[in-house]
């Protein structure tokens, strides 16, 4: 073989394996779109019917059971605005720890990281007896501050593996330029990382949009997000396949073709590093 | 009068001590250059002058005002830096002008500065591009121009050829030199290429663990060394260190015995008390080859030849080697027996601390 061949030969079998991997973790959304399109006996029908006249009964029948705009609002508001808030804590605190580093910064860190590890279950009932005696029951307010800080560890991990990355003389130039340091983070720090801040928002939008937890025992209908809505469609009176495939439809739709628009920050930031 | 007076500065890493004591004066307009082997202290002392490092004791002077606790922000001090660090997101123009918005520069005035620093730089053509679009040595000049367009007091330099190739260093070396017989601001300059010292250098100052060795111009730190230490750091290749096993103290004059042969040196350029051992130093150029009779023998090991000159590399009777220069055209062939005089005139002499005892006789 020449050197050439064993190079197609390699692209082939990286394009082959990337393939596979990519279509096994797009089989489900796909299964789900189409059940979404049957009618409830095709949905459940053994061997899975393929080949069906698609229906959009169960869109229409979503639309008319649940409010569909109202829960997506909910959705919007909650990733948005806890997204944001979490930013604007996360910015400043990678900032100091990458850029001035104490003694127990590690520590910080790996203790900010550790309350990852920590059961969600393990604090359900201090936080739902919190919500409930300030009245935040079924509340975006209480929605926006769990999830910012149930995302605050990932972000500020993310951001200081960046900022810890970027050279330390580019600062250092500034200041002999004459910048405050508030000039040093608003006109270089914050400019250079708008790709790994928006990845980081990114991710973090997509974290809360499908977060489920905190969602479904904080929130009854007003302030319930779409991760609510699709659960009542599992419940109570019984399994209805191919009205709960067209509600998770409607509730991935939108962060999905998020996604798409925002693909090029993404692969951006998730391969950090392109300062230099 | 002094422009920059640096007075005691200490610097402690956690437990580094980095910078022991340093006392330096510049005067304004002066080119300083800082050398000395890796890990010296050159890039902290000059870093702690820029204030991006805060010392731990002693004073800096600027201009008639203690700047020791100032911010490197006020301090109007302009560094370039090894790795050019130039701003990634911003043009050519910007990263030149970017110092001039801070400080509220008119555009107009903004304008008529980039445009005049460009065009000295040969950075007109190149004003819209990004860092990542130049070359290492159209990166170098910008970082150049970022730090003469905004007119500071001093300029401080960290090694900022050494990421170029040897042509372009040489040329960037001359434009440097240049830009200092133009602007005749005050400059530092940290290498640790001696050349550059000696080329670019009013002053040098030489560093060695923290302490300062020597200061002086290129050619008195050539001609007179305090120390073992900065005769051997200045000057290629290095000065020749032969010990002399046995000195013999006559009326007026010593006679070194190197084994076997004999110099004879007039004992009144001897500092202080009469030595009773001592390494000869003696430079490659003030040793010459002869056809006979000679001060010392040797045999041909191999011959540098760089066109204009060559240096033989000679073994003594004692198997030390020894380092001399020769006519670019003298037939040298390895292996052969040749015989050298020395110029006993330029010999220098250390003590057993590595200190010069002796003094350069004074010129005819
Ligand atoms: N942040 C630091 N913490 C601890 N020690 C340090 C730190 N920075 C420098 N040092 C030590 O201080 C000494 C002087 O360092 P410096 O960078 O000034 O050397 P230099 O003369 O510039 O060397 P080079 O020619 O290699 O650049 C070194 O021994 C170094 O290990
Ligand atoms: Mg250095």
């Amino acid at each position: 073989m020449t050197l050439n061949q064993q190079r197609k030969l390699k692209t082939f079998i990286t394009g082959l394996f990337a393939w596979t991997i990519a279509l096994i973790l797009f089989f489900p959304i796909f299964w789900m779109f189409i059940t979404s399109f049957k009618t409830e006996l095709q949905a459940i029908s053994i061997p899975p019917s393929l080949f069906f006249e698609p229906t959009l009964d169960n869109y229409s029948e979503v639309q008319e059971r649940s409010d569909y705009v109202h829960h997506a609002i909910n959705s919007i508001i909650t990733s948005f605005g806890s997204t944001i808030l979490a930013l604007i804590i996360a910015v400043p605190a990678a900032f100091s720890m990458a850029f001035a580093p104490g003694k127990r910064t590690k520590d910080v860190l790996l203790w900010m990281l550790s309350t990852k590890m920590l059961p969600a279950v393990g604090v359900l009932v201090p936080i739902y007896m919190i919500c409930r005696d300030y009245g935040l029951l079924d509340s975006k307010t209480a929605l926006v501050i769990i999830f910012t800080l149930m995302n605050l560890p990932i972000v500020v991990w993310m951001l200081f593996s960046y900022f810890k990355d970027l050279p330390k003389e580019i600062l250092e130039a500034a200041r002999m330029d004459g910048a405050t340091p508030w000039d040093e983070v608003v006109k270089v720090v914050l400019p250079l990382s708008m790709g790994a801040i928006s990845s980081t928002a990114l991710l973090s939008i997509v974290l809360c949009w499908n977060e489920s937890f905190w969602s479904l025992t904080l929130t009854a209908s007003d302030a319930a997000p779409l991760t609510a809505m699709i659960a009542s469609y599992s419940s109570p009176e019984g399994l209805f396949w191919a009205k709960l495939s067209a509600a998770s439809t409607l509730a991935c739709a939108p962060i999905v073709v998020f996604g798409w628009f925002c693909q090029k920050q993404l692969v951006q930031g998730l391969t950090f590093g392109a300062v230099k | 009068m002094s422009y920059l007076t640096i007075t005691d500065l200490q610097k402690h890493y956690d437990n580094y001590h980095a910078l022991r004591g340093i006392n330096l004066s510049i005067t304004e307009g002066e080119f300083v250059v800082f050398v000395g082997p890796s890990g010296c202290g050159k890039s902290t002392l000059l870093r702690t002058i820029a204030g991006l490092e805060s010392s731990t004791g002693g004073t800096i002077e600027l201009d008639g005002r203690d700047i020791t606790e100032l911010a490197s922000s006020k301090r109007d001090l302009a560094m370039v830096f090894q790795s050019y660090a130039l701003y990634p997101h911003m043009t050519v123009a910007d990263n030149l002008s970017f110092a001039l918005r801070l400080a509220k520069v008119s555009d107009a005035e903004i304008q008529e500065k980039v445009r005049s620093v460009s065009a000295s730089l040969q950075l007109d053509a190149l004003l819209e591009r990004k860092p990542k679009e130049l070359s290492g040595g159209q990166r170098q000049r910008v970082a150049i121009g970022r730090a003469i367009v905004r007119q500071p007091k001093v300029f401080l330099f960290d090694e900022p050829l050494s990421n170029l190739d040897a042509a372009l260093r040489v040329q960037m070396r001359l434009e440097l030199a240049r830009l200092h017989k133009k602007l005749g601001t005050t400059m530092i300059y940290v290498t640790h290429d001696q050349v550059e010292a000696m080329t670019l250098a009013d002053r040098v100052v030489i560093l060695n663990a923290g302490q300062i060795e020597q200061v002086g111009t290129p050619l008195e730190l050539y001609r007179k060394p305090n120390s073992r230490f900065v005769a051997e750091f200045i000057g290629t290749p290095k000065m020749n260190l032969i010990p002399a096993d046995k000195i013999t103290h006559k009326a007026d004059e010593l006679v070194f015995d190197l084994f076997g042969h004999t110099i004879h040196f007039p004992a009144k350029r001897i500092k202080g008390t009469q030595p009773d051992s001592t390494i000869v130093g003696i430079r490659p150029e003030h040793l010459s080859l002869v056809e006979e009779g000679g001060d010392l023998t040797g045999r041909i090991e191999l011959v540098e030849h760089l066109g204009s000159e060559a240096y033989a590399h000679i073994q003594l009777l004692n198997d030390q080697t020894i380092i001399v220069k020769a006519a670019a055209r003298l037939e040298l062939k390895d292996g052969q027996e040749v015989h050298i005089k020395v110029d006993v005139d330029e010999i220098i002499l250390f003590d057993d601390n590595n200190k010069v005892i002796s003094v350069i006789p004074e010129e005819a």
